[in-house]
């Protein structure tokens, strides 16, 4: 996975509340077995008209938001169906980090797992930001990880918060399965015990 | 005296095989997993590609469910080639990796959410996680199930454990009798509104007080089922005799002292007085009305009493805006009253409402009467299990006479991954958890409530209060 560090880019004001996944990523590009061919999916009722060619009306449409590393979105983005085709696409658009008030618990998770940062900001800061990325002259930012801020073009930093296990992990790019996978003979030892206390349960 | 805990917290300890952290991150044990066809091959094929095996393949049933077809004949290929990839996939990966399938003949198949309740997959005091934000269903039970996504499937499998980080703790006590007409979707839909689609988020939730007691532990799956529309990540409630009663028939409960033992144990799973929450929300529901949406979010909602808000009386410009795209999409007026809204479509289908007794509601309202002329009325039951008992209490009988197309199960149009979709300005009453833009098909409109509110609605031909019509005893 792409270690997350230090990333500039071009940041999209998307602030309406509760986007679902659903929105995110529409039914028709569920149908596959790999993660192949889904930032053709993102937002697509929103980003094409019904003749398939892009709606101008919609930010990921328009310069400079068209090349967007970072979404600036809405509180509780994310929520609804559990599908992961929804960060997979994200991610193939080049959406590196999303920042915004609250998410949806399954689609944080999901971020986290794919290397997408997820950063909380309060309502007030968020407010402010959104602000000033739906300018054009000043909507590139950067965000650096390791100092956990995100620094505006003029000059201005928003610190933010992360626990320091997903912060590492996003700065890795570990593999979570493999770290866990070192814990086998705890997990093994656990797992007789528990399973010899609720026997109902092998 | 050591320090009184949650049952979320008891629930935590007992299933934590290490701390990882002081941030309150845990290696977390899960019992059971249930998988579908559409959220689990890309955690199979990276189990494959690092040449990793399944940790213990017992824990997890795989069903069929998200894209197959429910037209009445049953044929085992699927019609598309999207939903046919996915399920010869699944069936692949279960054999390969020695994991039980109820594929689509199979006579236990259908919803999973469903389908794991009935075969008493799921036992009070279990940590469930699965590939579908529904999985919150199985706290009617006593077990604690969260939704997860599919790399989080693909490292349950290969280690029967997930990274987890302790949720806030909320409350929920929910007093007073709900009056004639009024089920548990109207209470959670009650709920959803009143603390907002991100009321929940962060939170564990634990239903108690008196009107929940005095549900069936059907009706109490569709509380914790839609818990999640509120953002909560888990919702649960204490097992007590009802749950056993539930369970103690089911084909893999525990049997004979083994069910002794586990009853015992199970008794322990309560929260302990003086134990403290994040949050607590109380709620009463003997003025409860029935619920509809109007909006695109879960707690759009209001009575079916009501009328449909203004935008105008929103002084954030941010919500505002919301309100006035949902509007929009929903095709509505300010001040409009719900009753009377006329519909093209019913639905009563999904893991929120399409349980026997759901089915029973509904037949009782329909008895008699006939589908609306213009009114396409879909029965998507559960599973095929209770379709079987539908048929056999002769409901569907009265479902069929009346006009409503009697289908075999699936997920169906609750989601619409199937052939059951609607074409844009179709309107659907709906038995299910979500009114999002598109997600019965792109350009629909839903609108949530009871099953035995998508029944009247579908005989009369538009949303109409329930309690305005004759019910068969």
């Amino acid at each position: 996975m792409e270690p997350f560090k230090y990333v500039e880019g071009y940041a999209a004001p998307m602030l309406a509340a509760n986007v679902d996944t659903d929105v995110i990523m529409p039914k028709q590009f569920l149908k596959g077995i790999d993660r192949s061919g889904l930032d053709r999916g993102v937002f697509f009722d929103l980003r094409f008209l019904l003749d398939g060619t892009p709606n101008p009306e919609f930010v990921l449409n328009q310069d400079p938001w068209n090349t967007s590393t970072f979404l600036v979105v809405g509180p509780n983005f994310g929520c609804g169906s559990s599908r992961e085709h929804a960060v997979w696409g994200l991610k193939q658009l080049g959406i590196r980090a999303l920042i915004g008030t609250t998410f949806a618990g399954i689609f944080y998770d999901n971020c986290q797992r794919n290397g997408v940062l997820t950063i909380q900001l309060a309502p007030a800061e968020l407010k402010e930001l959104g602000q000033v990325v739906s300018e054009r002259g000043s909507s590139c930012i950067a965000i650096d990880l390791e100092a956990q801020h995100i620094l505006l073009v003029d000059g201005r930093a928003i610190e933010f918060k992360i626990d320091a296990l997903r912060k590492q992990a996003l700065m890795l790019g570990l593999d979570a399965i493999g770290t866990t996978l070192q814990r086998s003979d705890e997990i093994r030892a656990f797992e007789a015990r528990h399973l010899e206390s609720n026997p109902w349960l092998v | 005296m050591s320090t009184p805990k949650t049952l979320y917290q008891k629930h935590i300890d007992s299933h934590t095989v290490c701390e990882l952290d002081d941030q309150g991150h845990v290696l977390l044990y899960i019992d059971r997993q249930v998988a579908n066809e559409y959220t689990s091959p890309q955690a199979f094929s990276g189990l494959r590609e690092a040449g990793r095996k399944v940790w213990r393949p017992s824990a997890t049933l795989c069903v069929v469910d998200h894209v197959n077809p429910t037209a009445p004949d049953r044929i085992a290929d699927m019609p598309d080639a999207g939903g046919a990839l996915q399920v010869n996939y699944f069936e692949q990966n279960c054999r390969d990796f020695g994991i039980e399938l109820f594929d689509v003949l199979d006579k236990r198949q259908g919803i999973e959410h469903v389908v794991a309740p009935e075969q008493g997959f799921i036992l009070p005091g279990m940590m469930v996680a699965a590939g579908d934000s529904h999985t919150t269903t199985y706290g009617a039970l006593g077990a604690f199930g969260f939704g997860i996504g599919t790399s989080e499937i693909e490292h349950l499998l290969a280690t029967q454990t997930l990274v987890y980080k302790r949720l806030k703790t909320m409350r929920v006590t929910v007093e007073g009798e709900p009056g004639r007409g009024l089920v548990s979707k109207d209470i959670i839909m009650e709920l959803i509104r009143q603390i907002g689609a991100a009321g929940a988020t962060g939170y564990a939730i634990e239903f108690t007080g008196p009107a929940i007691s005095a549900l069936s532990i059907e009706a109490r799956m569709t509380i914790c089922n839609m818990a999640v529309e509120a953002g909560a990540r888990g919702a649960f409630m204490a097992p007590d005799d009802k749950v056993y009663a539930y369970l103690q028939d089911k084909p893999r409960a525990p049997k004979g002292a083994q069910w002794l033992a586990a009853v015992e144990q199970w008794k322990t799973l309560f929260t302990d007085p003086g134990a403290s929450f994040d949050k607590e929300v109380h709620m009463h529901v003997a003025d409860l009305q029935p619920m509809v949406t109007w909006g695109t979010s879960p707690d759009q909602a209001a009575s079916i009493t009501g009328v449909v808000p203004d935008p105008m009386q929103e002084s954030d410009l941010i919500l505002r805006q919301d309100l006035q795209r949902a509007l929009r999409y929903m095709d509505l007026q300010p001040g409009a009253a719900l009753e009377g809204i006329r519909i093209s479509h019913a639905f009563i289908g999904s893991c929120t409402n399409a349980r026997i007794e759901d089915l029973r509601d509904a037949a009782r309202v329909v008895s008699g009467r006939k589908v609306a002329a213009g009114v396409r009325a879909m029965i998507v039951p559960g599973s095929t299990m209770v379709r079987d008992q539908a048929e056999a209490e002769g409901i569907a009988k009265i479902f069929r006479d009346a006009g409503f197309e009697w289908r075999q199960s699936g997920c169906s149009m609750c989601l619409a991954m199937n052939d059951d979709v609607l074409s844009p300005g179709d309107r659907c009453a709906s038995s299910t958890n979500r009114n999002f833009e598109g997600r019965q098909g792109a350009g629909a409109r839903t609108h949530l409530m009871s099953p035995a509110m998508v029944a009247a609605a579908a005989v009369t031909g538009h949303l109409v209060d329930v309690r305005s019509l004759a019910l068969e005893a």
